[in-house]
Protein backbone atom coordinates (compact mmCIF):
# COMPACT_ATOMS: atom_id res chain seq x y z
CA UNK A 1 0.00 0.00 0.00
CA UNK A 2 1.91 3.01 -0.61
CA UNK A 3 0.55 6.29 0.34
CA UNK A 4 -1.66 8.35 -2.19
CA UNK A 5 -0.20 11.28 -3.89
CA UNK A 6 -2.72 13.75 -3.99
CA UNK A 7 -2.74 16.15 -7.18
CA UNK A 8 0.18 15.44 -8.89
CA UNK A 9 0.83 18.49 -11.28
CA UNK A 10 2.93 18.71 -14.22
CA UNK A 11 4.10 22.49 -13.85
CA UNK A 12 3.50 25.01 -11.32
CA UNK A 13 0.78 28.02 -12.22
CA UNK A 14 0.62 31.75 -11.69
CA UNK A 15 -1.44 31.32 -8.93
CA UNK A 16 0.29 29.10 -7.25
CA UNK A 17 4.16 31.04 -7.49
CA UNK A 18 1.93 34.17 -5.89
CA UNK A 19 0.92 32.13 -2.72
CA UNK A 20 4.67 30.35 -2.69
CA UNK A 21 6.29 34.07 -3.10
CA UNK A 22 3.62 35.15 -0.17
CA UNK A 23 4.37 32.55 1.91
CA UNK A 24 8.34 32.78 1.50
CA UNK A 25 7.79 36.56 2.07
CA UNK A 26 6.33 35.36 5.67
CA UNK A 27 8.78 33.28 6.33
CA UNK A 28 11.38 36.37 5.81
CA UNK A 29 9.43 38.38 8.56
CA UNK A 30 9.59 35.92 10.77
CA UNK A 31 13.25 36.05 10.10
CA UNK A 32 13.25 39.67 11.02
CA UNK A 33 12.32 39.17 14.20
CA UNK A 34 14.36 36.17 14.88
CA UNK A 35 17.62 38.30 13.71
CA UNK A 36 18.56 41.57 16.05
CA UNK A 37 20.82 43.17 13.07
CA UNK A 38 17.55 43.40 10.99
CA UNK A 39 15.12 43.83 13.85
CA UNK A 40 17.32 47.05 14.45
CA UNK A 41 17.08 47.74 10.80
CA UNK A 42 13.17 48.39 11.49
CA UNK A 43 12.98 49.65 14.36
CA UNK A 44 15.86 51.79 16.31
CA UNK A 45 17.71 52.59 13.25
CA UNK A 46 14.90 54.82 11.84
CA UNK A 47 14.52 55.93 15.26
CA UNK A 48 17.84 56.83 16.05
CA UNK A 49 19.19 57.76 12.44
CA UNK A 50 16.36 60.41 12.98
CA UNK A 51 17.08 62.07 16.07
CA UNK A 52 21.06 62.04 15.76
CA UNK A 53 21.08 63.24 11.85
CA UNK A 54 18.55 65.84 12.77
CA UNK A 55 20.43 67.22 15.41
CA UNK A 56 24.11 66.89 13.64
CA UNK A 57 23.14 68.26 10.89
CA UNK A 58 20.47 70.63 11.50
CA UNK A 59 21.86 71.83 13.78
CA UNK A 60 25.90 72.42 11.90
CA UNK A 61 23.86 73.46 9.03
CA UNK A 62 20.76 75.64 9.76
CA UNK A 63 21.82 76.31 13.46
CA UNK A 64 18.09 75.52 13.81
CA UNK A 65 16.64 72.09 13.61
CA UNK A 66 13.52 72.99 13.57
CA UNK A 67 13.47 75.39 10.66
CA UNK A 68 15.94 72.69 8.74
CA UNK A 69 13.34 69.43 9.54
CA UNK A 70 11.43 70.09 5.94
CA UNK A 71 14.72 69.73 4.00
CA UNK A 72 16.47 67.43 6.31
CA UNK A 73 13.89 64.54 6.85
CA UNK A 74 13.58 63.45 3.28
CA UNK A 75 17.64 63.10 3.24
CA UNK A 76 17.45 60.96 6.80
CA UNK A 77 13.87 58.91 4.85
CA UNK A 78 16.13 58.19 1.92
CA UNK A 79 19.35 57.00 4.57
CA UNK A 80 16.75 54.98 6.69
CA UNK A 81 15.22 53.33 4.16
CA UNK A 82 17.91 52.25 1.81
CA UNK A 83 20.37 51.08 4.45
CA UNK A 84 17.32 48.93 5.05
CA UNK A 85 17.72 47.56 1.69
CA UNK A 86 20.79 46.38 1.54
CA UNK A 87 19.75 43.07 3.87
CA UNK A 88 17.55 41.58 0.75
CA UNK A 89 21.63 40.59 -0.48
CA UNK A 90 23.04 39.54 2.99
CA UNK A 91 19.31 37.55 3.38
CA UNK A 92 19.65 35.19 0.02
CA UNK A 93 23.69 34.56 0.30
CA UNK A 94 22.54 33.28 3.81
CA UNK A 95 19.97 31.03 2.49
CA UNK A 96 22.28 29.79 -0.47
CA UNK A 97 24.96 29.00 1.23
CA UNK A 98 22.86 27.02 3.96
CA UNK A 99 21.04 23.68 3.99
CA UNK A 100 17.58 25.28 3.45
CA UNK A 101 18.16 26.43 0.04
CA UNK A 102 18.26 22.37 -1.09
CA UNK A 103 15.26 21.62 0.64
CA UNK A 104 13.72 24.60 -1.21
CA UNK A 105 15.03 23.65 -4.20
CA UNK A 106 13.82 19.83 -4.03
CA UNK A 107 10.37 21.22 -3.13
CA UNK A 108 7.59 21.30 -5.84
CA UNK A 109 7.47 24.68 -5.68
CA UNK A 110 7.93 27.78 -8.22
CA UNK A 111 12.10 28.37 -8.35
CA UNK A 112 11.95 31.77 -7.99
CA UNK A 113 9.38 31.75 -4.73
CA UNK A 114 12.29 32.25 -2.71
CA UNK A 115 13.75 35.13 -4.46
CA UNK A 116 10.29 37.02 -4.95
CA UNK A 117 9.33 36.17 -1.26
CA UNK A 118 12.40 37.97 0.01
CA UNK A 119 11.57 41.09 -2.47
CA UNK A 120 8.16 41.23 -0.78
CA UNK A 121 9.02 40.92 2.39
CA UNK A 122 11.53 43.68 2.24
CA UNK A 123 8.66 45.49 0.57
CA UNK A 124 6.89 45.39 3.81
CA UNK A 125 10.32 46.28 5.78
CA UNK A 126 10.40 49.46 3.64
CA UNK A 127 6.77 50.12 5.07
CA UNK A 128 7.68 50.01 8.63
CA UNK A 129 10.93 51.94 8.57
CA UNK A 130 9.45 55.03 6.26
CA UNK A 131 6.40 54.96 9.02
CA UNK A 132 8.57 55.20 11.94
CA UNK A 133 10.82 57.89 10.48
CA UNK A 134 8.24 60.24 9.28
CA UNK A 135 6.61 59.50 13.08
CA UNK A 136 9.71 60.65 14.30
CA UNK A 137 9.94 63.78 12.21
CA UNK A 138 6.52 64.28 13.24
CA UNK A 139 7.02 63.89 17.30
CA UNK A 140 10.07 66.60 16.18
CA UNK A 141 8.05 69.10 14.96
CA UNK A 142 7.70 68.56 11.44
CA UNK A 143 4.22 69.39 9.84
CA UNK A 144 4.41 69.53 5.96
CA UNK A 145 2.34 71.53 4.02
CA UNK A 146 1.19 68.99 1.74
CA UNK A 147 -0.26 66.94 4.61
CA UNK A 148 -0.86 63.18 4.72
CA UNK A 149 -1.51 62.96 1.00
CA UNK A 150 2.02 64.44 0.53
CA UNK A 151 3.20 62.42 3.02
CA UNK A 152 1.85 59.28 1.53
CA UNK A 153 2.74 59.73 -1.85
CA UNK A 154 6.24 60.47 -0.69
CA UNK A 155 6.40 57.44 1.42
CA UNK A 156 4.89 55.26 -1.96
CA UNK A 157 8.12 57.18 -3.63
CA UNK A 158 10.79 56.25 -1.62
CA UNK A 159 9.22 52.33 -0.58
CA UNK A 160 9.14 51.95 -4.34
CA UNK A 161 12.48 53.76 -5.16
CA UNK A 162 14.19 51.27 -2.59
CA UNK A 163 12.76 48.46 -3.98
CA UNK A 164 14.55 48.86 -7.04
CA UNK A 165 17.35 49.69 -5.84
CA UNK A 166 17.04 46.54 -3.47
CA UNK A 167 17.32 44.56 -7.00
CA UNK A 168 21.30 45.56 -6.75
CA UNK A 169 21.77 44.47 -3.72
CA UNK A 170 19.94 41.41 -4.66
CA UNK A 171 22.19 41.15 -7.18
CA UNK A 172 25.48 41.17 -5.12
CA UNK A 173 23.65 38.52 -2.94
CA UNK A 174 23.59 36.33 -5.83
CA UNK A 175 27.15 36.41 -7.03
CA UNK A 176 29.23 37.18 -4.06
CA UNK A 177 30.60 34.04 -1.69
CA UNK A 178 29.75 35.26 1.59
CA UNK A 179 26.90 37.01 3.48
CA UNK A 180 29.90 39.47 4.84
CA UNK A 181 31.19 40.05 1.46
CA UNK A 182 27.60 41.32 0.26
CA UNK A 183 27.43 43.23 3.18
CA UNK A 184 31.12 45.41 2.24
CA UNK A 185 30.38 45.45 -1.06
CA UNK A 186 26.74 47.00 -0.31
CA UNK A 187 28.02 49.34 2.11
CA UNK A 188 30.86 50.37 -0.23
CA UNK A 189 27.79 51.59 -2.67
CA UNK A 190 25.42 52.08 -0.40
CA UNK A 191 27.38 55.26 1.77
CA UNK A 192 28.70 57.20 -1.44
CA UNK A 193 24.83 57.39 -2.93
CA UNK A 194 23.39 58.37 0.03
CA UNK A 195 26.01 60.82 1.56
CA UNK A 196 27.26 62.19 -1.97
CA UNK A 197 23.80 63.52 -2.53
CA UNK A 198 22.16 66.22 -1.33
CA UNK A 199 20.27 64.26 1.44
CA UNK A 200 22.31 65.67 4.18
CA UNK A 201 24.36 69.19 3.05
CA UNK A 202 23.38 71.66 0.40
CA UNK A 203 25.22 70.24 -2.98
CA UNK A 204 26.94 73.46 -3.76
CA UNK A 205 29.35 72.89 -0.64
CA UNK A 206 30.96 70.47 -2.16
CA UNK A 207 33.60 69.99 -4.12
CA UNK A 208 34.05 69.93 -8.10
CA UNK A 209 33.69 66.57 -8.39
CA UNK A 210 31.74 65.53 -5.24
CA UNK A 211 29.35 68.00 -6.94
CA UNK A 212 28.96 66.61 -10.59
CA UNK A 213 28.43 62.66 -8.19
CA UNK A 214 25.87 64.69 -6.03
CA UNK A 215 24.28 66.45 -9.04
CA UNK A 216 23.49 62.91 -11.56
CA UNK A 217 23.17 61.06 -8.43
CA UNK A 218 19.54 59.35 -8.22
CA UNK A 219 19.29 59.82 -4.63
CA UNK A 220 19.87 63.45 -4.70
CA UNK A 221 16.29 63.67 -7.24
CA UNK A 222 14.69 61.19 -4.84
CA UNK A 223 15.17 63.33 -1.89
CA UNK A 224 14.42 66.24 -3.71
CA UNK A 225 11.55 64.59 -5.08
CA UNK A 226 10.27 63.78 -1.88
CA UNK A 227 10.55 67.38 -0.27
CA UNK A 228 8.73 68.87 -3.48
CA UNK A 229 6.18 66.45 -2.44
CA UNK A 230 5.78 66.68 1.24
CA UNK A 231 6.23 70.89 0.88
CA UNK A 232 4.41 71.68 -2.44
CA UNK A 233 2.03 68.83 -3.15
CA UNK A 234 3.54 68.79 -6.27
CA UNK A 235 5.68 65.90 -8.43
CA UNK A 236 8.55 68.36 -9.77
CA UNK A 237 10.92 66.74 -12.86
CA UNK A 238 12.34 65.48 -9.87
CA UNK A 239 10.28 62.91 -9.27
CA UNK A 240 10.47 61.87 -13.16
CA UNK A 241 14.27 61.36 -12.86
CA UNK A 242 14.79 59.62 -9.92
CA UNK A 243 11.62 57.51 -11.01
CA UNK A 244 13.91 56.47 -14.36
CA UNK A 245 16.57 56.09 -12.27
CA UNK A 246 15.18 53.68 -10.00
CA UNK A 247 13.90 51.91 -12.78
CA UNK A 248 16.66 51.56 -15.06
CA UNK A 249 18.78 50.47 -12.11
CA UNK A 250 15.96 47.70 -11.61
CA UNK A 251 16.02 46.66 -15.07
CA UNK A 252 19.76 46.19 -15.24
CA UNK A 253 20.08 44.30 -12.25
CA UNK A 254 16.84 42.33 -12.15
CA UNK A 255 17.60 40.26 -15.69
CA UNK A 256 20.87 39.68 -14.26
CA UNK A 257 19.72 38.36 -10.61
CA UNK A 258 16.79 36.42 -11.83
CA UNK A 259 19.01 35.14 -14.59
CA UNK A 260 21.59 33.61 -11.98
CA UNK A 261 19.15 32.85 -9.88
CA UNK A 262 17.53 30.39 -11.24
CA UNK A 263 19.99 28.80 -12.87
CA UNK A 264 21.64 28.36 -9.50
CA UNK A 265 17.91 27.49 -7.69
CA UNK A 266 17.00 24.90 -10.86
CA UNK B 1 -3.70 15.20 -13.29
CA UNK B 2 -4.41 12.69 -10.50
CA UNK B 3 -4.22 9.60 -13.29
CA UNK B 4 -0.52 10.39 -13.76
CA UNK B 5 0.50 6.63 -13.92
CA UNK B 6 3.53 5.88 -11.19
CA UNK B 7 5.96 3.07 -12.24
CA UNK B 8 6.88 0.12 -9.94
CA UNK B 9 10.72 0.90 -9.62
CA UNK B 10 11.40 3.09 -7.54
CA UNK B 11 14.58 4.66 -9.11
CA UNK B 12 16.04 3.40 -12.27
CA UNK B 13 19.80 4.93 -12.97
CA UNK B 14 21.77 4.54 -15.69
CA UNK B 15 24.94 5.43 -16.43
CA UNK B 16 25.00 8.16 -14.24
CA UNK B 17 28.43 10.38 -14.41
CA UNK B 18 29.06 13.63 -12.12
CA UNK B 19 32.43 15.10 -12.71
CA UNK B 20 33.40 18.05 -10.50
CA UNK B 21 36.59 19.87 -12.38
CA UNK B 22 38.41 16.58 -13.20
CA UNK B 23 36.93 14.39 -10.51
CA UNK B 24 34.72 11.86 -11.39
CA UNK B 25 32.27 11.96 -8.01
CA UNK B 26 30.08 9.66 -10.01
CA UNK B 27 31.07 7.54 -12.63
CA UNK B 28 28.85 5.26 -14.55
CA UNK B 29 26.46 4.12 -11.87
CA UNK B 30 23.54 1.91 -12.64
CA UNK B 31 21.00 1.58 -9.80
CA UNK B 32 17.38 0.09 -9.96
CA UNK B 33 15.35 0.46 -6.77
CA UNK B 34 12.17 -1.71 -6.86
CA UNK B 35 9.46 0.10 -4.71
CA UNK B 36 8.51 -1.08 -1.36
CA UNK B 37 11.06 -1.08 1.28
CA UNK B 38 14.82 -0.11 2.38
CA UNK B 39 17.43 0.28 -0.20
CA UNK B 40 21.01 0.71 1.46
CA UNK B 41 23.29 2.48 -0.51
CA UNK B 42 27.03 1.57 1.35
CA UNK B 43 30.22 3.40 0.42
CA UNK B 44 33.52 4.95 2.57
CA UNK B 45 34.03 8.50 2.68
CA UNK B 46 33.69 10.24 -0.70
CA UNK B 47 32.21 7.19 -2.54
CA UNK B 48 30.09 9.44 -4.66
CA UNK B 49 26.88 8.59 -2.24
CA UNK B 50 25.35 12.03 -1.53
CA UNK B 51 26.62 13.22 -4.89
CA UNK B 52 24.22 10.55 -6.32
CA UNK B 53 20.98 11.33 -4.17
CA UNK B 54 21.56 15.03 -4.99
CA UNK B 55 21.30 13.77 -8.72
CA UNK B 56 18.19 11.28 -7.96
CA UNK B 57 16.59 14.32 -5.82
CA UNK B 58 17.04 16.76 -8.82
CA UNK B 59 19.45 18.86 -7.22
CA UNK B 60 22.26 18.20 -8.77
CA UNK B 61 22.54 17.62 -12.45
CA UNK B 62 23.97 15.02 -13.95
CA UNK B 63 26.57 15.33 -16.84
CA UNK B 64 25.86 12.11 -18.19
CA UNK B 65 23.25 9.19 -17.88
CA UNK B 66 19.44 9.45 -17.05
CA UNK B 67 17.73 8.63 -14.05
CA UNK B 68 13.96 8.25 -13.33
CA UNK B 69 12.21 8.23 -10.18
CA UNK B 70 8.91 6.31 -10.36
CA UNK B 71 9.05 6.51 -14.22
CA UNK B 72 9.91 10.03 -14.46
CA UNK B 73 13.02 11.85 -15.86
CA UNK B 74 14.80 13.61 -12.94
CA UNK B 75 15.70 16.44 -15.15
CA UNK B 76 12.85 16.84 -17.69
CA UNK B 77 10.17 15.93 -15.09
CA UNK B 78 11.53 17.51 -12.33
CA UNK B 79 8.33 18.79 -10.95
CA UNK B 80 6.80 15.80 -10.82
CA UNK B 81 9.63 13.90 -9.42
CA UNK B 82 9.64 16.84 -6.68
CA UNK B 83 5.84 16.01 -5.68
CA UNK B 84 7.14 12.23 -5.69
CA UNK B 85 10.19 12.63 -3.22
CA UNK B 86 11.35 13.79 0.35
CA UNK B 87 15.26 14.83 0.66
CA UNK B 88 16.66 14.37 4.16
CA UNK B 89 20.31 15.36 2.98
CA UNK B 90 23.29 14.56 5.12
CA UNK B 91 23.73 18.19 6.11
CA UNK B 92 20.50 19.86 8.43
CA UNK B 93 18.22 21.57 6.11
CA UNK B 94 15.52 23.32 8.04
CA UNK B 95 16.19 27.00 8.36
CA UNK B 96 18.67 28.05 11.56
CA UNK B 97 16.98 31.32 12.56
CA UNK B 98 12.92 29.75 12.97
CA UNK B 99 11.65 27.58 15.19
CA UNK B 100 10.59 23.69 14.87
CA UNK B 101 6.92 25.07 14.37
CA UNK B 102 7.74 27.98 12.08
CA UNK B 103 9.72 25.64 10.04
CA UNK B 104 7.43 22.96 9.59
CA UNK B 105 4.26 25.57 9.15
CA UNK B 106 6.11 27.15 5.89
CA UNK B 107 7.33 23.87 4.38
CA UNK B 108 3.83 22.12 5.23
CA UNK B 109 2.21 25.99 3.54
CA UNK B 110 4.74 25.59 0.74
CA UNK B 111 3.32 21.82 -0.07
CA UNK B 112 -0.20 23.10 -0.86
CA UNK B 113 -1.79 22.51 3.03
CA UNK B 114 -3.86 25.19 4.31
CA UNK B 115 -3.17 27.44 7.39
CA UNK B 116 -5.82 25.22 9.42
CA UNK B 117 -3.91 21.81 8.00
CA UNK B 118 -0.51 23.30 8.48
CA UNK B 119 -0.75 23.75 11.69
CA UNK B 120 -2.55 20.53 12.43
CA UNK B 121 0.29 18.37 10.54
CA UNK B 122 3.02 20.66 12.02
CA UNK B 123 1.92 19.52 15.50
CA UNK B 124 1.21 15.83 14.74
CA UNK B 125 4.83 15.79 13.41
CA UNK B 126 6.37 17.80 16.25
CA UNK B 127 4.47 14.92 18.54
CA UNK B 128 5.43 12.04 16.31
CA UNK B 129 9.34 13.03 16.69
CA UNK B 130 9.65 14.26 20.10
CA UNK B 131 10.07 17.72 19.54
CA UNK B 132 6.66 19.31 21.03
CA UNK B 133 8.64 20.70 24.58
CA UNK B 134 11.28 22.41 22.58
CA UNK B 135 9.16 23.17 19.11
CA UNK B 136 9.03 26.84 19.90
CA UNK B 137 13.05 27.18 20.73
CA UNK B 138 15.40 28.57 17.94
CA UNK B 139 17.14 25.79 16.30
CA UNK B 140 20.11 27.32 17.23
CA UNK B 141 20.02 25.70 21.04
CA UNK B 142 18.87 21.90 19.42
CA UNK B 143 21.30 19.25 19.81
CA UNK B 144 22.04 17.12 16.52
CA UNK B 145 20.21 14.46 17.06
CA UNK B 146 16.75 16.98 17.24
CA UNK B 147 17.93 19.16 14.05
CA UNK B 148 17.89 15.25 12.51
CA UNK B 149 14.41 14.61 13.33
CA UNK B 150 13.07 17.84 12.29
CA UNK B 151 14.96 17.51 9.25
CA UNK B 152 13.51 14.19 8.67
CA UNK B 153 10.05 15.23 10.03
CA UNK B 154 10.58 17.85 7.08
CA UNK B 155 10.45 15.61 4.72
CA UNK B 156 7.53 13.72 5.41
CA UNK B 157 4.82 16.27 5.28
CA UNK B 158 3.26 15.07 2.06
CA UNK B 159 3.92 11.59 2.70
CA UNK B 160 6.15 11.16 -0.53
CA UNK B 161 6.23 7.44 -1.78
CA UNK B 162 9.92 7.59 -2.00
CA UNK B 163 11.95 8.79 0.96
CA UNK B 164 16.20 9.75 0.51
CA UNK B 165 18.14 10.04 3.65
CA UNK B 166 21.74 10.71 3.24
CA UNK B 167 23.06 9.36 6.39
CA UNK B 168 20.36 9.34 8.37
CA UNK B 169 22.25 8.01 11.48
CA UNK B 170 25.58 9.84 11.65
CA UNK B 171 26.62 11.24 14.60
CA UNK B 172 23.83 9.81 16.62
CA UNK B 173 23.96 8.17 20.00
CA UNK B 174 22.62 4.46 19.75
CA UNK B 175 19.68 5.35 21.46
CA UNK B 176 18.35 8.20 19.08
CA UNK B 177 20.17 5.70 16.31
CA UNK B 178 18.19 3.12 17.33
CA UNK B 179 14.58 5.56 17.51
CA UNK B 180 15.90 6.70 14.03
CA UNK B 181 16.13 2.84 12.36
CA UNK B 182 12.48 2.43 13.93
CA UNK B 183 11.04 5.93 12.33
CA UNK B 184 12.13 4.42 8.97
CA UNK B 185 10.80 0.72 9.21
CA UNK B 186 7.41 2.46 10.22
CA UNK B 187 7.87 4.45 7.09
CA UNK B 188 8.26 1.88 4.66
CA UNK B 189 5.30 -0.46 6.90
CA UNK B 190 3.00 2.88 5.90
CA UNK B 191 3.76 1.84 2.25
CA UNK B 192 6.93 4.21 1.34
CA UNK B 193 9.77 3.73 -0.33
CA UNK B 194 13.20 4.10 1.66
CA UNK B 195 16.73 5.43 0.02
CA UNK B 196 19.29 5.55 2.60
CA UNK B 197 23.03 5.69 2.22
CA UNK B 198 25.48 4.57 5.06
CA UNK B 199 29.02 4.09 5.87
CA UNK B 200 28.48 1.20 8.51
CA UNK B 201 27.60 -2.07 6.73
CA UNK B 202 26.18 -3.17 10.23
CA UNK B 203 23.12 -0.36 9.56
CA UNK B 204 22.38 -1.48 6.00
CA UNK B 205 22.87 -4.95 7.00
CA UNK B 206 19.99 -4.78 9.76
CA UNK B 207 17.75 -1.89 7.75
CA UNK B 208 17.97 -2.45 4.54
CA UNK B 209 16.11 -5.15 1.95
CA UNK B 210 18.21 -4.92 -0.84
CA UNK B 211 22.37 -2.88 -0.74
CA UNK B 212 23.94 -1.24 -3.32
CA UNK B 213 27.72 -1.14 -2.51
CA UNK B 214 29.36 2.10 -4.31
CA UNK B 215 33.12 2.94 -4.59
CA UNK B 216 35.00 5.57 -6.62
CA UNK B 217 31.45 6.65 -8.42
CA UNK B 218 30.43 2.67 -8.98
CA UNK B 219 28.30 0.05 -8.41
CA UNK B 220 30.53 -2.56 -7.26
CA UNK B 221 28.21 -4.86 -5.93
CA UNK B 222 24.70 -5.27 -5.24
CA UNK B 223 22.24 -7.65 -3.41
CA UNK B 224 20.04 -8.92 -0.37
CA UNK B 225 22.28 -8.28 2.41
CA UNK B 226 22.19 -12.48 2.77
CA UNK B 227 23.86 -12.28 -0.81
CA UNK B 228 26.52 -9.75 -0.27
CA UNK B 229 27.78 -11.01 3.05
CA UNK B 230 27.91 -14.69 1.20
CA UNK B 231 30.12 -12.86 -0.95
CA UNK B 232 31.95 -10.99 1.39
CA UNK B 233 32.17 -13.92 4.63
CA UNK B 234 30.34 -13.24 7.42
CA UNK B 235 32.87 -12.56 9.72
CA UNK B 236 37.00 -12.03 9.07
CA UNK B 237 39.84 -13.97 10.47
CA UNK B 238 43.10 -12.27 11.77
CA UNK B 239 46.38 -14.01 12.12
CA UNK B 240 49.16 -12.20 13.54
CA UNK B 241 52.63 -14.41 12.74
CA UNK B 242 55.43 -14.72 14.92
CA UNK B 243 57.97 -14.63 12.37
CA UNK B 244 57.72 -11.90 9.70
CA UNK B 245 60.06 -14.29 7.29
CA UNK B 246 56.74 -16.73 7.38
CA UNK B 247 54.52 -14.38 6.36
CA UNK B 248 54.09 -14.98 2.86
CA UNK B 249 54.29 -18.72 3.01
CA UNK B 250 51.55 -18.37 5.29
CA UNK B 251 49.50 -16.12 3.37
CA UNK B 252 49.68 -18.73 0.73
CA UNK B 253 48.75 -21.94 2.65
CA UNK B 254 45.50 -19.99 3.88
CA UNK B 255 44.70 -18.99 0.11
CA UNK B 256 44.98 -22.83 -0.87
CA UNK B 257 42.54 -23.23 1.89
CA UNK B 258 40.48 -20.58 1.29
CA UNK B 259 40.58 -20.26 -2.66
CA UNK B 260 40.40 -17.06 -2.04
CA UNK B 261 43.12 -14.03 -1.72
CA UNK B 262 43.84 -12.46 1.66
CA UNK B 263 45.18 -9.59 2.70
CA UNK B 264 49.10 -8.91 4.42
CA UNK B 265 49.36 -6.12 6.61
CA UNK B 266 52.45 -4.09 7.65
CA UNK B 267 52.18 -5.70 11.29
CA UNK B 268 53.01 -9.00 10.32
CA UNK B 269 48.78 -9.75 10.32
CA UNK B 270 47.11 -11.71 8.08
CA UNK B 271 43.37 -10.59 7.41
CA UNK B 272 41.37 -13.67 5.83
CA UNK B 273 37.70 -13.53 4.82
CA UNK B 274 35.53 -15.96 6.15
CA UNK B 275 32.51 -18.24 5.26
CA UNK B 276 32.28 -20.25 7.59
CA UNK B 277 34.00 -21.15 10.80
CA UNK B 278 34.84 -24.65 10.09
CA UNK B 279 37.87 -23.79 7.94
CA UNK B 280 39.57 -21.33 11.01
CA UNK B 281 40.54 -25.41 12.54
CA UNK B 282 41.96 -26.24 9.01
CA UNK B 283 43.79 -22.84 8.93
CA UNK B 284 45.77 -23.84 12.17
CA UNK B 285 46.14 -27.30 11.20
CA UNK B 286 47.88 -26.34 8.84
CA UNK B 287 49.85 -23.71 9.61
CA UNK B 288 51.05 -25.85 13.01
CA UNK B 289 51.92 -29.10 10.40
CA UNK B 290 54.18 -26.58 8.21
CA UNK B 291 55.69 -24.96 11.75
CA UNK B 292 54.11 -21.50 11.45
CA UNK B 293 54.41 -19.74 14.75
CA UNK B 294 51.17 -17.51 15.30
CA UNK B 295 51.23 -14.59 18.06
CA UNK B 296 47.37 -13.89 18.04
CA UNK B 297 44.36 -15.14 16.35
CA UNK B 298 41.01 -13.09 16.41
CA UNK B 299 37.82 -13.44 14.42
CA UNK B 300 35.99 -10.62 13.44
CA UNK B 301 32.57 -9.43 12.14
CA UNK B 302 33.33 -7.71 8.58
CA UNK B 303 33.62 -3.73 9.28
CA UNK B 304 32.91 -1.77 5.45
CA UNK B 305 36.81 -2.35 5.21
CA UNK B 306 36.52 -5.99 4.73
CA UNK B 307 34.00 -5.65 2.31
CA UNK B 308 35.75 -3.08 -0.04
CA UNK B 309 38.74 -5.52 0.39
CA UNK B 310 37.09 -8.13 -0.45
CA UNK B 311 34.87 -6.27 -3.43
CA UNK B 312 37.63 -3.91 -4.80
CA UNK B 313 40.69 -5.55 -3.80
CA UNK B 314 42.01 -2.24 -2.26
CA UNK B 315 41.37 -0.24 0.98
CA UNK B 316 39.17 2.40 1.32
CA UNK B 317 40.68 5.98 1.01
CA UNK B 318 40.71 6.83 4.75
CA UNK B 319 42.23 3.17 6.18
CA UNK B 320 45.30 3.41 2.99
CA UNK B 321 45.84 6.92 4.37
CA UNK B 322 46.14 5.59 8.29
CA UNK B 323 48.52 2.80 7.04
CA UNK B 324 50.68 5.49 5.35
CA UNK B 325 50.82 7.53 8.12
N1 LIG C 1 30.39 20.40 -4.87
C1 LIG C 1 31.51 19.68 -5.08
N2 LIG C 1 32.57 20.22 -5.69
C2 LIG C 1 33.70 19.52 -5.91
N3 LIG C 1 33.86 18.23 -5.56
C3 LIG C 1 32.85 17.62 -4.94
C4 LIG C 1 31.61 18.31 -4.66
N4 LIG C 1 30.78 17.44 -4.05
C5 LIG C 1 31.45 16.29 -3.94
N5 LIG C 1 32.69 16.37 -4.48
C6 LIG C 1 33.67 15.28 -4.57
O1 LIG C 1 33.04 14.17 -5.15
C7 LIG C 1 33.41 12.97 -4.50
C8 LIG C 1 32.18 12.26 -3.99
O2 LIG C 1 31.61 13.02 -2.95
P1 LIG C 1 30.28 12.64 -2.19
O3 LIG C 1 29.96 13.76 -1.27
O4 LIG C 1 29.25 12.23 -3.16
O5 LIG C 1 30.75 11.38 -1.36
P2 LIG C 1 30.01 10.60 -0.20
O6 LIG C 1 29.99 9.17 -0.58
O7 LIG C 1 28.70 11.23 0.09
O8 LIG C 1 31.00 10.80 1.02
P3 LIG C 1 30.70 11.03 2.60
O9 LIG C 1 30.54 9.67 3.18
O10 LIG C 1 31.93 11.71 3.09
O11 LIG C 1 29.49 11.87 2.72
C9 LIG C 1 34.38 13.38 -3.42
O12 LIG C 1 35.68 13.16 -3.94
C10 LIG C 1 34.14 14.84 -3.21
O13 LIG C 1 35.32 15.49 -2.85
MG1 LIG D 1 27.88 12.15 1.68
Amino acid sequence: MRPTVQQITKSTTIALTVRQSLIMAHRGLLRVRRTPEQLIDVTLQPILFTLMFAYLFGGAIAGNVQAYLPLIIPGILAQTVLTGSVAIGVNLREDMNKGVFDRFRSLPISRIAPLAGALIADAIRYVIITVLTFSMGYIMGMRPHAGFMGVLEASMLIIFFAWCVSWMFAFFGVIAKTPTGVQGISMMILFPLTFVSNAFVPVNTLPKALKWFANVNPVSHLVNAIRTLLEQGKTSSDFWLSLVGAVVIMAIFSVATVRIYTRKAA
Amino acid sequence: MNSLKLSATAVQAQDLVKIFGDNYAVNGLDLVIPSGGIYGVLGPNGAGKTTTIQMLATLLKPDRGSAKVFGFDVVKDSHIVRQLIGVTGQYASVDEKLSATENLFIFSRLLGLSSRDARRKTSELLEEFGLTEAAKRPLAQYSGGMRRRLDLAASLINQPPLIFLDEPTTGLDPRTRNQMWNTIRRLVSEGSTVVLTTQYLDEADQLADRIAVIDRGKVIAEGTPAELKAKVGTASLELVVANPESLPYAAYIIEQILLTEVHVNVANIITAPLANAEVITDILLALRSDGIELAGVSVKSPSLDEVFLTLTGHQTEQETITVEN
